[in-house]
């Protein structure tokens, strides 16, 4: 049962009051996009075990979008951000790279 | 004989006698018993009968822990399966019955299995019953099922109700022995939130029956100065409250019996409790093993831990010449405590070489004999104890002696209740000195920040000496506090002591004697409730079941309803040992919630009959309510399905309300269509990338019919868009998609396009929507009186403000009947008298209400398509033919990149036709959901090739026969083309011909007038 | 081996069952097999039994970081059934349930498959619709299955509350061959099956790198050393993800956990298996008596294999509903399984672009049924080279094409 503060309202939630997106961070593909690109963007997943970014809706609550780095084997919470960026902050990721000694951010086209 | 013993029993009320039953027998306790206590003070020794083997089982236990003394409590709908006795308070009129026995408890033909036990060894049923085939499932397993199992289901719904309560705290602490009560005084007087929660029905846990002083007092006294102190400072404390299981982020669940002892109480039956505590303290106490001996399942057999409990708690004996067998000092205490209430003690049997402790001395100076390393050759008896065979720990059972006695105290160690820790994620080591696993505080179960969520404190850290458990509880809750930021106030430690002094070590004696003859392997037993004895574990060892898991699951070990609270050391300590492994390398099987088990109906709460998802309504409910509302389910809300007269069935009800429309005029309950306002500068510009078609060329006053695809390039929800004002858009949905859309886009607008200029407004319940149609649609709202509403100057497609009658209204000209038809939406406050208005002013149009039946054959007729009936998440909008709304000019929308995708743009798609059934004069419809198929052909599975299916399906009044739209392979390629149906109705295949899809007023003529 | 039967646990009796035999070796890995098979799960398992009884590849090592059987095979809610809309999924998931019904007489071991019949509950008028769609197409994919009407619900289910004031029962798919099997018993009935056809079951060896050369794969790495092979199936479900980073492949699959319970033992009480997907939850009764229940997934990523209570208390709401009788059983277990969720939650057989590496994986909620099934098709792949009709539709091309195999359109699940 996860707890995560909304950024949006600084409310701690609850995961009841909460929807999962899915990966954060996904570049959309369009039109005249490659078939490996388009196929990346909609299926293709890091699913990683360990350090995650996703993004979350607080849906009962303010009703919006923000995103969470959150650790998917011990549920640990490094930091939640906004919903309107594409990339984590740097001082999230140097956080969390401080904690996690061998962990390094990757975009993704898989590189740093 | 157990009984209740003239004095003592410091829980119960000798002057409230209480009148119970037990299978039909009339019998009495006390107040404050419980109903293993009064089972016991009244001689019951055998109270059920054991899983697989049926054989006799007493009480072993006095907490939740108990395998055996299950049964079913109360009566009619309030019978209750597989209660533990040991946890039942005792109420006046309390009905118990034992349990898996047939026709009695001491008669039961299930015990002839015990005969065959031999023959039955763990596993059995995966080597046998294998042949014949059918005999399993119409012979074995039907026996099988009648055999196993417990207690009998309730057959009665339940009648009592159950509450949630959600609770935040900064410190939780779970236990209200010695060791909870201390940290929680600590946490307290520092400031923090806290609550306690004890699972028993008086605080202090094992300290008054282990006879512990604290500051030279009886612990009773400081136990309730300290719960006085707790309250006063604002901390909450909860009795009967059991913490079940620990999960993420701190959350805890636990349940309160709130009137399981008082039943017909007004009230709710049981509490769930929902608690976010920032830090847990696990104060749980420790659980003890019994040792593992031939005989040791007999009725009689307890734990010297609870023989101590009914004795001091209750005034109860377990027997009238109890005998211990111990590899520790704490259950010398058993038998000092039984002397001095002058119950024979014949002998403590000590597995250890040397017992010179001054526990030791002190029971030899009571005069009970001490015997060092001994163990148990047999427990003797049939039904119940009889004596005890000695020999030495270290042979293979030799008996050296036999000494008689009616009961037995065992006690083989301590395992800390390490279950909460363990749920959420925390590690345990092995103890050796202690003989224990305990939670390894450095690496407790991890918090949302990383940090230790939980701590561990007293007996169930494994800190089993009560000299230390309170520096210990203080210890658990300084790291608490002082993670959580909060400065732990200064406080002198509780000086606990145990009034006899040092304790010896346990040892660790798994088996006593240490080796068994196979023969006594099976006479030995790890697990009472599921009949799990040595030789299983061997035999799951020798077969290569060798991972603790594989041996749980092939013998049972440890899966009972106390799931192997008692059993599972034991059992891997044998494993173990069959390995040649050391313990630790074995490990423990994981610990899952709920701690003990949990009423379903606690877990459903109060969200039961009509709050288990509650009905949306629509201002007019009521209204359909009255009027014969034949009711269906839409999403959260119910539209009526139609409106049924006297003496009209559900098909001449819709028929009659088709017809009427077509006729005259119907009226729609709309209400719950999705109302989404799109507002802002670049509106226009997001409209444009949800739906498939140009939006932000739509005209002011104009409605455009629109296509809302997800990113896979599937139809996902469509309805009319109102262009209001240059910056505002009005979508609507369909009923189940209002919600669903709004997030969608919320969804694109906050985490894509975030710079774009423009917002969403769910406008759904603020608007209360009336659809008007028929040849006399106009002339009914003309009735009473208001805006202009002739076709020249509110044409088709087209919206206005303005008033009909006293509502102002926004009045919109579309149509999904293909009738000439407004949709008026009146704030939601005006909707019922407007309804009621216009079902009073159509009645000399003959018009009806007509429900969602009666709007989907009217728009199957026009060959409109419905999202979710011609849609199901794989059609595209080519696939319905609406190539038209897809626009060919925009370089993006959501879904255009997926449409150019090969498998997307195949010309042999299935693709939107009408069918006509020409040979069938039938006033029915096709039945749902049925295939076209092409006669003799397979697919490269095998199976009939399908080339189409049918995705609407309707009896048309109008035009008196059945016609339905149908996806077929290629299918507009094909008009003309017979295909078959495989109508299972009709009992066969039949020809159906291909046609276009629309089947009245293809030019448009009657939605135009 | 010697056979199981009632006779030799006679026999063994006189021993005082000393003398059986182990069910499966424990060997110490070679430097080298033809064929080898991470994971010891049933998928893994049934692949490398059908490799040797289909296709005579018996030269097979699988390897397991855990005990085998200890991921999904052990910790799911044992349905099996096949009535599924889709050709594709019908004709792999029927394959299973077939080979269900004889596989404790083809394995020598009782896997109590027990059909005692499946139902899925209709509560909407879509639904219904739906369920009476997924009957049609099964009479021309050859399989029995119907719709009911409530009054049959409750004749089949006597415990079923049909007329609850908030979703009352409309009907039921009803697939009377569909049931439940022992979930355990699966996993140790083909790795006995496996150990005798002298294929090695290495336990407690985790893969920590997949070796790939210029022509495709070539080994692992493990943690009993480097093991090389001409060909690697790769079957570990919810950690697909993981092994497929190991070669450098992405996948379209998230780990989610799925949570089940069981209740405490009764008496029987429940003969059919109800699932009812409007209210989400599913329910039968084991041998032993427990009710065992399942629900929905947690919505995130997520291998802890712990899920979040919610979801326990959404489904036995549900189920309370439905069921009125269970209020006053009680919850004994909860636990949680990680599943792997396909773009379209059908599954992966596949290849990929390393040579003689294969994929089997995707099952997400529904893979105990299909454990045979699954097993058979993985093995063809995997000896020919190439997909049978079975594998073909389930490779992971279909979604760059957007060819999905989509079970949820008719108000079905993929359970």
């Amino acid at each position: 049962m996860l707890k995560l503060r909304c950024p949006n309202c600084g409310f701690v939630s609850d995961e009841t009051e909460l929807v999962n997106g899915g990966e954060a961070h996904l570049k959309r593909f369009g039109p005249g996009s490659a078939d490996e690109d388009f196929e990346a963007y909609l299926f293709m997943r890091k699913n990683p075990m360990g350090v995650h970014f996703e993004r979350w809706l607080h849906s009962y609550g303010c009703g919006k979008w923000f995103h969470a780095a959150r650790c998917t084997i011990t549920q640990e919470v490094f930091g939640t951000y906004s919903a309107q960026v594409s990339r984590p902050p740097s001082e999230l990721i140097a956080e969390i790279s401080e904690k996690r000694p061998g962990w390094s951010y990757r975009d993704w086209s898989g590189e740093d | 004989m157990s009984r209740r013993l003239s004095d003592g029993g410091r829980l119960i009320d000798r002057n409230k006698p209480i009148r119970f039953t037990f299978d039909g027998k009339r019998l009495s306790g006390f107040q404050g018993d419980t109903l293993a206590s009064a089972l016991l003070a009244n001689g019951e020794t055998v109270v059920g009968r054991s899983f697989k083997f049926h054989r006799p089982r007493g009480i072993v236990a006095s907490g939740p822990e108990e395998p055996n003394a299950l049964v079913g409590l109360g009566q009619g709908p309030r019978r209750e399966p597989n209660q533990v006795a040991t946890m039942s308070e005792l109420f006046d009129g309390l009905v118990a019955e034992s349990q898996n026995r047939w026709p009695s408890l001491k008669f039961d033909a299930g015990a002839l299995s015990d005969r065959f036990s031999r023959f039955l060894p763990a596993g059995f049923y995966y080597k046998t019953f294998i042949s014949p085939r059918i005999a399993w499932r119409v012979l074995f397993e039907p026996a099988i099922r009648r055999m196993a199992g417990l207690g009998k289901p309730p057959e009665l719904p339940d009648p009592d109700q159950y509450e949630h309560f959600h609770a935040h705290v900064d410190i939780l602490v779970v236990g209200g022995g010695i060791a909870g009560l201390a940290a929680a005084r600590l946490a307290a007087a520092s400031g923090a939130r806290v609550l306690v929660l004890e699972q028993k029905p008086v605080w202090g846990g094992r300290s008054a029956a282990d006879g512990v002083t604290i500051g030279g007092a009886p612990a009773t006294e400081w136990v309730r100065s300290t719960v006085n102190e707790l309250e006063a400072s604002g901390a909450a404390l909860r009795l009967r409250t059991t913490a079940l299981g620990a999960y993420s982020h701190g959350y805890v669940l636990a349940c309160e019996r709130l009137a399981d002892h008082k039943p017909g109480e007004s009230g709710a039956r049981q509490r769930l409790w929902r608690i976010r505590a920032s830090k847990v303290i696990v104060a749980a106490g420790a659980i003890e093993r019994p040792l593992v001996c031939p005989g040791n399942d007999l009725p009689g057999v307890m734990l010297a831990s609870a023989v101590r409990d009914y004795l001091s708690e209750f005034g109860v004996s377990a027997g009238d010449r109890i005998a211990i067998v111990a590899n520790n000092d704490d259950a010398y205490r058993t038998g000092l405590a039984l002397a001095d209430s002058g119950v024979d003690v014949p002998a403590i049997l000590d597995t250890r070489p040397s017992a010179a402790g001054e526990l030791q001395a002190l029971a030899r100076e009571k005069g009970i004999r001490v015997l060092e390393s001994s163990g148990v050759a047999e427990i003797l008896g049939a039904r119940r104890v009889r004596g005890i065979a000695v020999c030495p720990i270290d042979g293979r059972g030799a008996k050296s002696e036999r000494i008689s006695c009616d009961a037995v105290a065992l006690s083989g160690g301590w395992s800390p209740a390490v279950h909460l820790w363990s749920h959420a994620g925390g590690k345990l080591l092995w103890d050796e000195r202690s003989v224990l696993f305990r939670p390894d505080t450095n690496r407790p179960p991890p918090g949302d920040d990383g940090k230790a969520m939980a701590y561990s404190a007293g007996a169930a850290n494994g800190v089993l000496l009560c000299r230390d458990i309170a520096s210990d509880a203080e210890k658990a809750a300084t790291a608490a506090l002082q993670d959580l930021g909060i400065e732990p106030a200064r406080m002198e430690c509780p000086r606990v002591e145990s009034g006899v002094g040092g304790e010896a070590a346990t040892e660790s004696a798994w088996l006593v004697p240490g080796s068994m003859t196979r023969a006594d392997r099976s006479r030995a037993w790890l697990d009472f409730q599921n009949d799990v004895k040595v030789s299983d574990i061997d035999l799951a060892a020798l077969e290569g079941y060798e991972s603790v898991e594989h041996a749980k699951r092939y013998t049972t070990l440890g899966m009972a309803t106390d799931q192997g609270k008692l059993s599972n050391v034991n059992g891997l300590a044998v494993l173990a040992a069959d390995l040649g492994a050391e313990i630790p390398e074995v490990g423990t099987t994981t610990f899952r919630p709920p701690y003990v088990p949990v009423a379903m109906g606690a877990i459903a709460g109060e969200a039961a009959g009509e709050l288990f998802k509650p009905v949306r309504k629509t201002p007019m409910h009521d209204w359909h309510e009255r009027n014969g509302a034949n009711w269906e389910p839409v999403g959260d809300w119910r539209r009526p399905y139609c409106y049924l007269r006297a003496g009209e069935g559900v098909k001449d009800a819709v028929n009659r309300e088709v017809l009427r429309t077509r006729r005259g005029a119907g009226l729609l309950d709309a209400s719950t269509l999705g109302k989404l306002l799109v507002a802002g500068p670049d509106a226009g510009r997001f409209m444009d990338m949800l739906y498939t078609s140009v939006m932000s060329s739509l005209p002011v006053g104009r409605c455009k019919y629109g296509l809302m695809c997800n990113e896979n390039g599937f139809l996902m929800d469509d309805g009319v868009v109102a262009r209001i004002d240059d910056t505002t858009f009005l979508c609507h949905t369909t009923t189940g998609g209002a919600d669903r859309i709004h997030a969608w886009m919320e969804e694109w607008l906050q985490t894509e396009w975030w710079d774009w200029r423009a917002h969403v407004y769910n406008l759904t319940e603020q608007y209360a929507q009336i659809g008007v149609a028929g040849p006399s649609a106009r002339s009914l709202l003309e009735k009473l009186g208001g805006m202009d509403l002739s076709a020249e100057s509110f044409p088709f497609m087209h919206w206005r403000d303005g008033n009909i009658g006293k509502f102002k209204v926004r009045a919109y000209r579309i149509s999904f009947s293909g009738e000439l038809s407004f949709e008026l939406a009146v704030r939601a406050g005006d909707g019922l008298e407007l309804w009621t208005a216009l079902i009073e002013a159509g009645e000399e149009f003959g018009a009806v209400a007509y429900g969602t039946e009666c709007l989907h054959v009217m728009r199957a007729e026009k060959g409109f398509i419905m999202i979710g009936d011609e849609t199901d998440g794989t059609v595209t909008p080519r696939d319905l033919g609406l190539n038209w709304a897809i626009s060919k000019t925009k370089g993006d929308f959501i879904g255009k990149r997926a449409l150019e995708r090969p498998y997307l743009t195949r010309s042999d798609r299935w693709r939107l036709v009408g069918l006509e059934l020409p040979r069938f004069k039938s006033k029915d419809a096709l039945e749902d959901g049925i295939y076209l198929f092409e006669k003799g052909a397979v697919n490269a599975h095998g199976h009939t090739k399908m080339i189409g299916r049918v995705t609407s399906t309707y009896y048309s009044p109008t035009l008196e026969r059945p016609i339905a739209l149908a996806l077929v392979e290629s299918g507009p390629e094909r008009l003309g083309e017979i295909v078959c149906v495989n109508s299972k109705d009709r009992g066969k295949d039949i020809a159906a011909k291909i046609v276009k899809p629309v089947f009245l007023d293809e030019e448009g003529r009657r939605q135009n007038a | 081996m010697s056979r199981y039967s009632a006779f030799a646990i006679a026999a063994k009796a006189l021993n005082r069952h000393t003398g059986w035999d182990r069910a499966w070796a424990s060997p110490e890995p070679r430097r080298r097999y033809d064929v080898v098979i991470v994971g010891a799960g049933g998928h893994g398992l049934a692949t490398a039994y059908y490799l040797g009884k289909n296709h005579n590849i018996r030269d097979v090592a699988i390897l397991e970081k855990g005990w085998l059987g200890g991921g999904n095979t052990g910790r799911n809610t044992t349905i099996v059934r096949s009535g599924y809309l889709q050709d594709d999924s019908v004709a792999i998931y029927e394959l299973s349930r077939r080979l269900y019904e004889t596989m404790s007489q083809d394995l020598n071991f009782n896997v109590m498959f027990s059909p005692r019949g499946l139902m899925m509950l209709a509560q909407t008028h879509h639904e219904a619709r739906g369920y009476k769609r997924t009957v049609n197409a099964n009479s021309l994919q050859g399989l029995a299955t119907e719709f009911i009407g409530p009054r049959r619900v409750k004749e089949l289910c006597p415990i079923i509350e049909i007329s609850g004031p908030r979703f009352p029962v409309l009907g039921a798919f009803w697939q009377a061959r569909g049931g439940t099997a022992r979930h355990d018993a699966v996993a140790w009935a083909y790795a006995r099956a496996c150990s005798d056809m002298g294929m090695h079951i290495i336990q407690r060896c985790a893969v920590t790198g997949i070796r790939r050369g210029a022509d495709g794969v070539r080994g692992v790495e493990t943690e009993k050393g480097p093991i090389d092979c001409e060909k690697l199936g790769v079957v570990v479900a919810g950690h697909s993800g993981i092994v497929a980073e190991m070669a450098g492949l992405r996948l379209p699959i998230e780990s989610v956990a799925l949570q089940a319970l069981v209740s405490e033992p009764v008496k029987p009480c429940l003969d059919v298996v109800v699932m009812a997907n409007t209210v989400h939850g599913y329910i039968s009764q084991s041998d032993k008596g427990e009710l065992v229940i399942g629900g929905g997934t947690d919505g995130f990523n997520n291998y802890s294999q712990r899920g979040s209570f919610h979801h326990v208390e959404e489904t036995v709401r549900a189920l309370v509903e439905t069921f009125p009788i269970i209020s006053r059983l009680k919850m004994l277990r909860q636990w949680g399984g990680i599943v792997d969720m396909t773009g379209d939650r059908s599954p992966i057989i596949s290849g990929t672009p390393v040579r003689n590496l294969f994929f089997n994986c995707g099952w997400g909620t529904g893979g105990f049924k299909a454990i045979p099934g699954s097993g058979w098709a993985m093995a063809e792949l995997m000896a020919k080279g190439e997909p049978g009709s079975l594998a073909a539709p389930f490779g992971l091309e279909r979604f760059r094409e957007g060819r999905f195999i989509d079970e949820s359109v008719a108000a079905g699940v993929a359970h």
